[in-house]
């Protein structure tokens, strides 16, 4: 009986580990944020870039249309990249742009507005990056589309041309 | 009278000095628990990148707004997914996980008393 028992209950153990191994082999460990969400609009309050004034995501969400969030900041290179393609879509008539001023200093942030203008209706400072986490974001540049206090989409890095189409067709 | 007040002044101040100490090493505490997501491989706590800089700072003004450890576990997790938290939740999925080290442990018991106890009797 003793002797019957070890194999047995040593092989198991081995299938049971290759079992594990296995399944893990064809497992991507690289995580990848999940970019389909349908989330509400996180609630935060933050001070206005260039104003003495602080406003709430209640105040700012208020209306009936597309927001689009972009976090950016003077000193993020793939935030220079993308800044073209904000401007453009600045033209749209039913999307405002609110920019979140993530962890920047305002007078580079005002001569990085001043060089490539500026695409947003509003900006809001984030000193220390709280507001950005709140959003769920992990870096920046990071673009959240808003519609109905809902985020419909999620763009992780620098907008480019697909992006800017797909939020293009979003909006319509 | 006046020693009385100083005495007092004192330990109110103590004791802030402590709550604020209490503070702080919760926010380790909780940190070292989250990891960073952009720099895979380090907790919150130490991770120096901009991401976990943020959430250091965000961490500690959720427990000076009252949050407790286990909302702001699940505040994280609200926004970035079990990923984040280092100890894996039970559930369907970790049923495997959290049970394996008991059962082992139970047939290896089993398996001494066995071989070992039964044998001696």
């Amino acid at each position: 009986m003793k002797v019957k028992f070890f194999p047995f209950f040593l092989s198991l153990i081995f299938v049971l580990i290759f079992i594990v191994f296995y399944k893990g082999l064809n497992k991507s460990n690289i995580y990848a944020p999940d970019n389909i969400i349908e989330k509400k609009v996180p609630s935060f309050s933050g001070k206005l870039f260039n104003q003495e004034k602080e406003v709430t995501s209640s105040e700012i969400f208020a209306e009936k249309k597309f927001y689009l969030v972009n976090i950016w900041a003077s000193w993020c290179i793939p935030c220079r990249e993308e800044h073209s393609l904000l401007m453009e879509l600045n033209k749209m008539k039913n999307l405002e742009i609110i920019g979140i001023n993530y962890k920047d200093k305002t007078d580079n942030a005002k001569s990085f507005l001043n060089e490539l203008k500026n695409p947003y209706d509003l900006i809001i400072l984030d000193k220390n990056g709280t507001i950005s986490i709140e959003w769920g974001a992990y870096g920046v540049p990071e673009t959240f589309l808003i519609s109905d206090k809902n985020i419909i989409k999620k763009i992780i890095g620098p907008l480019n041309t697909d992006s800017l189409s797909e939020i293009k067709d979003l909006v319509k | 009278m006046k020693f009385i007040k100083f005495f007092l002044t004192l330990l109110i101040l103590f004791n802030f000095n402590l709550a604020k100490a209490e503070n702080e090493n919760l926010k380790n505490e909780i940190t070292k628990n989250l990891r960073c997501l952009i720099c895979q491989g380090q907790s919150i706590y130490d991770s120096d990148s901009e991401f976990a800089n943020s959430l250091k700072s965000l961490v500690k003004q959720k427990l000076d707004d009252g949050y407790k450890e286990k909302e702001i576990y699940d505040f994280l997790k609200d926004k970035y997914g079990e990923w984040i938290l280092y100890e894996p939740e039970f559930n369907k999925n970790t049923y495997f996980l959290w049970l394996l080290p008991i059962l082992m442990f139970l047939i290896g018991g089993a398996i001494i008393f066995k071989l070992f106890i039964l044998k001696k009797n």
